[in-house]
């Protein structure tokens, strides 16, 4: 009763039987075990399960599995490349932009979306890409400027 | 300052969250692991009939089930409460059980009822829905106040009218007498509103039982494994503790609602060994907001008293606590030990009388959330202070000034005794509220208001000062308050032979960076570098014993207990040193990481002592081998941080919304490790307190429904909602710990609710509006100024 799907996860193939009611975000974490993508409601409202998805970023909880056959994907694992980590992951350290971390993937995730469609967002721009995503640690202050710190030095 | 100390270190548990390699409860996953649906109740109070789980049991996939009766078969008792708060004439606080599951009735909507256990998440779901369990509906009460009314539906049997115990604290016929004979007596009727936690991680537990080893492991999102650990055992499954390993892996945040000993932790712990195999739960973001402890939840008549010049003379408080369905883990404190003590506020207030009753009613259990307590004590002294002012004519800052208690650092001067118990360690508390209104532009703010209001514009201004207790607690005075166990911390430091450093803490990390600030404490204090200190926290098999982490408690008391532990191999140290350097031990001075022959050049280096300590064949007799030190440091009194927090709005005139313009926080929290931290400390405490004045709470309707339980309903502070944050310190460092630090996690939403709260009341002030209710949305905004208009 398995679905066949493939789908590039980081850069590499993965060819599954998944049941039609697989979300997404379950398949990233229960079959592929890559569990940075984190679950943190059941009414796609947190954003803790952003990912890319053919480059833009996706609730990852609001997609079933077979929905990504054939799609290109991104987790929070796969950002950093050749060892050397992505600017958002180096801002967010340098900003204090978490602190339990469990949004933080979801939040560099959506953030790498934003700053690929707008190299140089303004406070009130970052803040309104954010909407999608809780974080209850930081007050969104520090992530705020861990996404502009990155945006200048990508710019 | 030291090399560390005192500065913005980076985290250093950082690259693990931001490369997706946390390890959070919910990523384990355990050979042969099973996952469980809890059961849980539709309805506020129904009878339970009958269970039928015969369906479920024969759908594939399904391990086992168990429901009410097997527990109450099984001997189990309850989730215990750790802290007696008894009645005023004597009697013994109410205490009903808590069963893992229930049998005979349930009280809240989400209580358990029974648990499908399978071999996959999707198995248990669906076999979840085929449990049948016949439920008779009684009628349910949720309000605190109508809970202790005659007639009330009754939540348990053994505790009429619902209380579980009534409380008061403060001189009463003094603070009649001084109401009495008050100028002015300010009155305000409000309601504190229930809020939810909401830690983005879901609770979580997995229970691993080895019958080889006859071993017991629980992975749980806990603050505090240890004392999870300990309540487990010894009350609720009776098992031995040597047996049993409790891990609190990375924790996704908890504000106090992973303080507590949940049912679900003892029940994948009992029936892993039921059945042999590791059994996982995780909570669905909808069973979260049914079952994790709630806060706040109070309804309250609070009056003050003031003399023709703005002297506050008197405070009297009724109050009535609403502690939800059971006692859960630190509730009854909650609004009596953390709240009633704190109503001196930082005024010189000559007398203070409160009032509690503390009801169950047939809602989620209420305890701690960030503040516990001291957020519901600054908000009605703040809004009582803002409104008093107002009232009188005066300015709100201005009458803040008058009747602050005057500057006293706890050595020179002694600290100040209050009206309701507490001592306070030291205190300035005129400087931060100065400070708040520099920054804020005070004086300059009226003539912008004044020049707004003429363009139709409403802007407001709200000023909150408050104190808080943290550091919790000293065990001798908790004790006597009624806590069932003393509250200190303990700290193993070892050093390895290498000079390396294993730091062993009792404390628990869910995103306060322990790892990079005691490992700051660590690093200056042994003269050696941040990244040879390694923090281990979170696993009872690692740590000896521990108390957790909540009532910003962290770094003064586990932070004292390993700056105990550094001098004792400080001292030791010295011992191995003067053997080395033949020189006496009094003529040694430790520095920089060397222990040095005073006034010559003689000297050794840490890392040669660490290694002589492992190794050594020359030592003389009483000397023993090994640099390894445990302690534990309980505090000789709370720690009482204090702050002054400014918020600007605006509102709108045609659909009520609040836009907030500007927070600015000064907070003194004593001295400081890493200030980075401790100001995203701060943050999202600000966001949170700004959280409950303007978005959260938790409704119940009459039938005690839970109508918000789910993120599309419940609001919380997004990104957008939320304007930078302006933050200042003034430092005035506690006397009575070793790194004279305060705690800051809390400061935050204490401080923030009634400066939102008054600067919205400040902006409708031409409405003649005195109060709103909690949170303040556009439609209550709106009314008020409608209200208002026609009056
Ligand atoms: S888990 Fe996907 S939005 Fe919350
Ligand atoms: S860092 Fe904890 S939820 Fe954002």
């Amino acid at each position: 009763m398995g679905i066949p799907i493939t789908v590039q996860v980081n850069g590499v193939s993965h060819s599954h039987e998944v049941e039609p009611r697989l979300l997404l975000a379950h398949y990233l974490r229960d079959v592929l075990r890559l569990t940075g993508t984190h679950i943190g409601c059941d009414t796609s409202s947190c954003g803790a399960c952003t990912i890319l998805v053919d480059g833009k970023a996706v609730k990852s909880c609001t997609m079933l599995a077979v929905q990504a056959d054939g799609a290109e994907i991104t987790t929070i694992e796969g950002l950093a490349s050749n060892g050397e980590l992505h600017p958002l992951q180096k801002s967010f350290n340098e900003e204090h932009g978490l602190q339990c971390g469990f949004c933080t993937p979801g939040m560099i995730m959506t953030a790498t979306d934003l700053l690929a469609n707008n190299p140089s967002p303004s406070e009130q721009e970052i803040r309104h890409a954010l909407e999608g995503n809780y974080c209850r640690c930081t007050g969104y202050h520090n992530i705020v400027k861990a996404i502009q710190n990155a945006a200048n030095t990508q710019g | 300052m030291g090399k560390f100390i005192g500065q913005s270190i980076k985290r250093v548990e950082d690259k693990r969250f931001t490369t997706g390699h946390g390890r959070y409860t919910d990523d384990i996953v355990l050979p042969n692991m099973t996952y469980a649906q809890i059961i849980r109740s539709p309805y506020a109070h129904a009878r339970i009939n009958s269970v039928d789980t015969k369906a479920a049991a024969a759908h594939p996939g399904v391990v086992a089930i168990f429901t009410g009766k097997d527990i109450a078969e099984a001997g189990i008792n309850g989730v215990p409460c750790g802290w007696q708060v008894d009645f005023k004439n004597g009697d013994t606080m109410k205490e009903p059980p808590h069963p893992l599951l229930v049998a005979d009735k349930v009280r809240h909507v989400g209580d358990a009822v029974a648990i499908v256990i399978a071999e996959t998440r999707e198995a248990a779901k669906d076999a979840a829905e085929l449990v049948e369990v016949d439920y008779e509906e009684l009628p349910a009460v949720t309000d605190p106040y109508k809970a202790v009314q005659d007639g009330a539906p009754l939540v348990h049997d053994e505790a009429p009218k619902n209380m579980a115990y009534d409380w008061e604290l403060g001189d009463k016929e003094k603070t009649d007498a001084a109401m009495a004979s008050a100028h002015h007596i300010t009155t305000l009727e409000f309601v504190n509103q229930r809020l939810v936690p909401n830690a983005i991680e879901p609770r979580s537990a997995i229970g691993d039982y080895d019958a080889t080893n006859d071993k017991y492991t629980l992975y749980t999102t806990s603050q505090n494994p240890h004392l999870t650990r300990l309540l487990m055992c010894a009350f609720v499954l009776g098992l031995p503790e040597h047996k049993v390993r409790v891990v609190a892996p990375d924790v996704g945040g908890g504000f106090g609602s992973k303080i507590f000993h949940y049912i679900e932790e003892a029940l994948v712990t009992w029936c892993s060994q039921k059945i042999g195999r590791p059994v996982k739960w995780t909570a669905e973001r909808s069973e979260s907001f049914m079952t994790d402890a709630h806060g706040r939840d109070h309804v309250t008549k609070a009056e003050m008293g003031f003399d023709k010049d703005g002297k506050i003379v008197g405070l009297r408080i009724n109050t009535w606590a609403n502690l939800g369905a059971y006692l859960s883990t630190f509730s009854t404190c909650v609004p009596t030990w953390l709240h009633g003590t704190l109503l001196q506020g930082l005024y010189t207030t000559p007398a203070i009388h409160i009032d509690l009753v503390a009801a169950f009613t047939h809602t989620t259990p209420v305890d701690a959330y960030r503040g516990a307590g001291r957020p519901e004590a600054t908000y009605l002294l703040e809004r009582l202070v803002e409104t008093g002012a107002r009232e009188l004519g005066m300015d709100p800052a201005e009458l803040r000034l008058k009747n602050f208690i005057p500057p006293f650092d706890g050595v020179n001067q002694p600290g100040y005794q209050t009206q309701v118990a507490l001592q306070y360690d030291s205190g300035n508390y005129e400087q931060v509220l100065k400070k708040a209104l520099e920054i804020v532009d005070y004086d300059n703010f009226r003539k912008e208001q004044a020049e707004a209001r003429k363009q139709g514009k409403l802007l407001g201004i709200g000023i909150s000062t408050y104190i808080e207790a943290c550091g919790i607690a000293p065990s001798a005075v908790v004790g006597a308050l009624g806590a069932r166990a003393g509250l200190y911390e303990s700290a193993q430091v070892r050093i390895q032979p290498t000079g390396k450093v294993s730091v062993y803490t009792g404390s628990h990390s869910h995103g306060q960076g322990h790892e990079t600030t005691f490992a700051q404490v660590v690093a200056d204090k042994l003269g050696i570098a941040l990244e040879d200190v390694e923090i281990v926290h979170g696993d009872s098999e690692a740590v000896a014993f521990g108390m957790g982490t909540y009532g910003s408690r962290s770094l003064a008391v586990g932070g004292s207990a390993i700056v105990k532990s550094l001098d004792k191999v400080i001292e030791k140290g010295a011992k191995i040193a003067a053997h080395k350097l033949e020189a006496a031990v009094d003529d040694l001075e430790f520095a920089n990481g060397a222990w040095t022959v005073k006034g010559t050049d003689k000297s050794i280096a840490f890392g040669d002592i660490a290694l002589t300590a492992y190794v050594p064949h020359d030592y003389p007799e009483g000397l023993e081998p090994g640099l390894d030190f445990s302690s534990f440091y309980d505090p000789a009194n709370f720690t009482y941080p204090f702050g002054a927090h400014i918020a600007v709005v605006e509102v709108d005139k045609e659909t009520g919304k609040v836009t907030l313009k500007r927070f600015v926080a000064v907070d003194d929290v004593g001295n400081v490790i890493n200030p980075m931290i401790v100001e995203g400390q701060i943050h999202g405490g600000l966001a949170q307190g700004i959280g409950q004045a303007l978005f959260e709470e938790a409704i119940y309707d009459e039938d005690g429904q839970l109508v918000n339980g789910t993120y599309m309903d419940y609001t919380m502070p997004r990104a957008d909602d939320l304007p930078s944050f302006e933050t200042d310190r003034t430092v005035t460092p506690c006397p009575h710990n070793p790194l004279g630090v305060k705690g800051a996690g809390e400061a935050g939403t204490i401080g923030s609710t009634p400066a939102v709260v008054n600067a919205v009341i400040d902006a409708l002030s031409e409405y003649g509006v005195k109060d709103i209710r909690m949170p303040l949305t556009p439609q209550r905004v709106w009314q008020a100024m409608q209200n208002g208009k026609q009056s």
